[in-house]
């Protein structure tokens, strides 16, 4: 009956787990964007400092904010990774549950860049020549018609003759959203669209006129031009592999980690680097957070430590190592060490 | 109509021809089915070779004092403080020294080029071993450091000199510096132990990434699930097989049986982590879990391969024991169980190979959590193999493809292992009657 016996202590070892509490380890979640910076902070903060190497895992960015409301304890999370701005939603939940004091800490912005296959042809595209491409309805005569164009020389007679097609992130990505702000809309306001889809909507007043025709700017066409890829950008970059003629979105460190393999496209001439978007000529560009409970401070060992190593500037400055691998500096990370080191609070959204 | 043996009928003719579409039908779904799974094992196998070698550089570095400790005196607190950079700084001078001393031509490299050349991991195993031995400071010692990804992977065709020309990491000075190097014995390609032993990497350094935790990991699991499924699925088993009266509540059970059988493995996983996470209160990324909630998964799944065992053993070795005043429970441990012995451990090393290669319930549970500390047993965070295959496929360093493709090979050596195993305890103590 041995095999009873060791039934019996294993269950007996569980309970005692339950019971026993002092997690030593950071837990952290979020964002799979922000995912490979804070697999590399958490990797030089466990060799450097005197706390064992936080645990990070991905699973998206509302993920890791929904895991971070659900409550303050041993079996939450300290902090969450994300690459869109905390919803009032994920606030209101948090409350709920006890999670009163969130930290706001903002160490970097992530530029999202058009590529294709090395070898194909050089791309100088404008938001208005990727509506116009793949945009649903495109404006002609002051009236919208379905998209037909079939080749990139029919958008914009100075782009290569070859024919379209993209690969673009599926809604669920965090990445998507830029992409439907700063590209679609941005293109159908440029090319007229919007202002038809705005004089034709039947919405009742402004606000909701409005609302329609940037729901309208962001609808793709579905005659299988434009691809969504729910994957990551390593299955976008398979299929570029594979339909060399393809063009797909990428986050910038990606396409910086595989320079052998992608060429980047201009947008609006401007080639997008770590400088240009910092200062702000390259357009589509996100900034990357991170949210810590404050309430876990002094009780999880270490994440004081963790949030400041983060933004310190070996790792999130200029020169640190989260530049090196492909994010853009925050011009204003000086004033967010302070705020971390202060403890501030995030105050309510705008 | 012809009537000679020697001549066939149309009737013949036509069912030999049926009989020999389907002998043809049939060859062509075995050579289809080999034909994907040699592309299959070729495929991985020609990407994940290369994870077993590694390009290694040895060369004298000199632990500078005024670097590593200012002031003297080895205070322990003060020599912690010191960080990684500058270790990797230390370890760039050593290069370039090796490299003046050998007479190599380095024009155009910069000391920040020698540095890209060096896996950062070198940089922590040396501050590592510094720490441990504050003696060495001041002194020259020789050290092994692993090339950086770009460099190894100029070594396994992954990188050319045509692609360092665009790439930011690397450059083609490095490279042909590289294999200066090479030539003169400062760089070599080894068998890369360091895969089956360190922990996983980030993405800057993938020539670091290893499969030590997840390997600690599945074992823990494995072990856990062993220990709980053995005897309580073969308790149920006996239970219901020699015990329990045939009635609707058994038929009942019988068939929920194997129905969870047939459950999709995620939804273990999401019961999982409603009642061990979130209920009962254990922690994320604990093998705890994983081997929990593998071991509902696999329970089933050993379940019927037992009864099935357990019935192959023939009522007259039943009806012999009781009959020279065998009890019931004697019946069954002195006589039925050891004859379905290796049934029962056949269908137990088929359920847990099963369980080896499952990742989806282990993604809800955590398991999926980028981990760099070994665990110190069932309750801290852990990886397991199927799991670190995921992982690394979604890394953007284009090094990580290799290492998902090696860490599949080793996956598969374990399930070939155990399902070995399983055949030759069949081929060995099976009995027929």
């Amino acid at each position: 009956m041995t095999s009873l016996k060791l039934t019996a202590s294993v269950l007996a070892l569980a309970a005692a787990a339950t019971a026993a509490d002092a997690r030593d380890q950071l837990q952290i979640a979020g964002s799979s964007t922000v995912l490979p910076y804070a697999t590399i902070v958490a990797e030089a903060f466990g060799e450097n400092a005197d706390f064992p190497t936080p645990v990070v895992e991905g699973g998206g960015s509302g993920a890791g904010r929904k895991k971070m409301c659900e409550g303050v304890g041993e079996n939450t999370i300290d902090v969450a990774n994300s690459s869109s701005r905390i919803k009032q939603s994920d606030i209101d939940l948090c409350k709920e549950n006890g999670v009163t004091d969130i930290m706001e800490v903002r160490f970097g912005y992530d530029g999202i860049v058009f590529a294709s296959d090395i070898d194909g042809a050089d791309f100088a595209l404008t938001p208005a020549d990727i509506y116009n491409a793949i945009g649903a309805e495109v404006a002609k005569d002051g009236a919208m018609v379905a998209n037909t164009a079939k080749n990139w020389a029919e958008v914009n007679a100075s782009l290569p003759a070859q024919e379209i097609a993209m690969f673009v992130p599926g809604t669920k990505h965090g990445t998507r959203e830029v992409f439907d702000v700063k590209v679609l809309e941005e293109g159908c306001k440029a090319t007229g669209a919007y202002d038809i889809f705005f004089a034709a909507s039947a919405g009742a007043d402004d606000d909701a006129k409005k609302k329609e025709a940037v729901e309208k700017c962001v609808t793709l066409r579905t005659d299988g031009v434009s691809v969504d890829i729910d994957g990551d950008y390593t299955e976008t970059l398979a299929r570029i592999e594979a339909n060399k003629i393809a063009i797909g979105v990428f986050g910038l460190s990606f396409s910086e980690n595989n320079t052998d393999k992608l060429k980047v496209a201009t947008i609006n001439g401007v080639v997008p680097t770590v400088e240009t978007i910092s200062v702000g000529d390259y357009p589509v560009s996100r900034p990357l957070y991170f949210y810590v409970k404050k309430q876990h401070i002094g009780v999880v060992p270490g994440l004081k430590e963790y949030v400041e190593f983060f933004v310190s500037d070996e790792m999130s400055g200029p020169d640190g190592a989260l530049v090196e691998y492909g994010l853009v500096p925050d011009p204003a990370l000086a004033e967010t060490q302070a705020a971390v080191a202060a403890e501030t609070v995030m105050g309510p959204l705008e | 109509m012809s009537s000679s043996l020697f001549t066939q009928d149309a009737r013949t003719t036509a069912r030999n021809a049926a009989e020999r579409r389907f002998r043809a039908c049939g060859l062509a779904a075995i050579v289809l089915a080999l034909a994907a799974l040699v592309w299959l094992l070729i495929s991985i196998f020609s990407a994940g070779a290369p994870a077993f070698r590694q390009a290694f550089m040895t060369f004298p570095v000199t632990l500078d004092e005024k670097a590593l400790d200012k002031e003297g005196g080895r205070d322990p607190a003060k020599l912690s403080k010191v960080t990684t950079v500058s270790y990797a700084k230390l370890l760039a001078l050593g290069l370039k020294a090796k490299a003046e001393d050998l007479g190599l031509e380095t024009t155009g490299m910069k000391s920040k080029d020698f540095a890209k050349m060096i896996s950062e991991e070198s940089a922590a195993s040396l501050r590592d071993r510094v720490l441990a031995d504050p003696t060495l400071i001041g002194q020259t010692i020789e050290f092994t450091v692993l090339a950086s990804g770009r460099v190894d992977g100029y070594y396994k065709g992954r990188v050319t000199m045509k692609t360092a020309v665009k790439d930011k990491n690397t450059s083609p000075e490095q490279l042909a510096l590289a294999d200066k190097l090479r030539a003169a014995g400062v760089l070599d390609i080894r068998f890369n132990w360091g895969f089956f032993t360190m922990p996983d990497a980030s993405d800057k350094r993938p020539e670091a990434a290893g499969l030590g935790i997840a390997i600690v990991g599945s074992f823990l699991m494995m072990a856990l699930v062993l220990v709980l499924s053995l005897p309580i699925g073969v308790a149920a088993s006996v239970y219901l097989e020699e015990f329990a009266p045939k009635n609707r509540w058994t038929d009942l059970i019988e068939v929920n049986i194997s129905n969870l059988a047939a459950v999709p493995s995620i939804v273990y996983g999401i019961l999982g982590l409603s009642i061990f996470i979130n209920f009962v209160g254990l922690p994320q990324s604990a093998p705890i879990v994983g081997g929990l909630v593998l071991t509902l998964m696999t329970l089933p799944r050993i379940i019927i391969p037992t009864r099935a065992a357990l019935k192959a053993v023939p009522p007259s070795i039943r009806d012999a024991a009781l009959g020279v005043g065998a009890s019931p429970l004697q019946m069954v441990f002195h006589h039925v169980l050891p004859l379905a012995m290796p049934g029962i451990l056949t269908g137990m090393i088929i359920g847990l190979a099963q369980a080896l290669g499952e990742s989806a319930p282990l993604l809800l549970i955590g398991m999926v959590a980028f981990v760099r500390d070994f665990p110190g047993g069932f309750f801290d965070p852990a990886a397991a193999l199927p799991v670190q295959v995921y992982n690394w496929t979604v890394r953007g360093d284009p090094g990580f493809v290799e290492r998902a493709s090696g860490a599949i090979i080793v996956l598969l050596i374990f399930l070939l292992i155990m399902n070995a195993v399983a055949i030759v305890l069949r081929r060995r103590f099976e009995r027929r009657w």
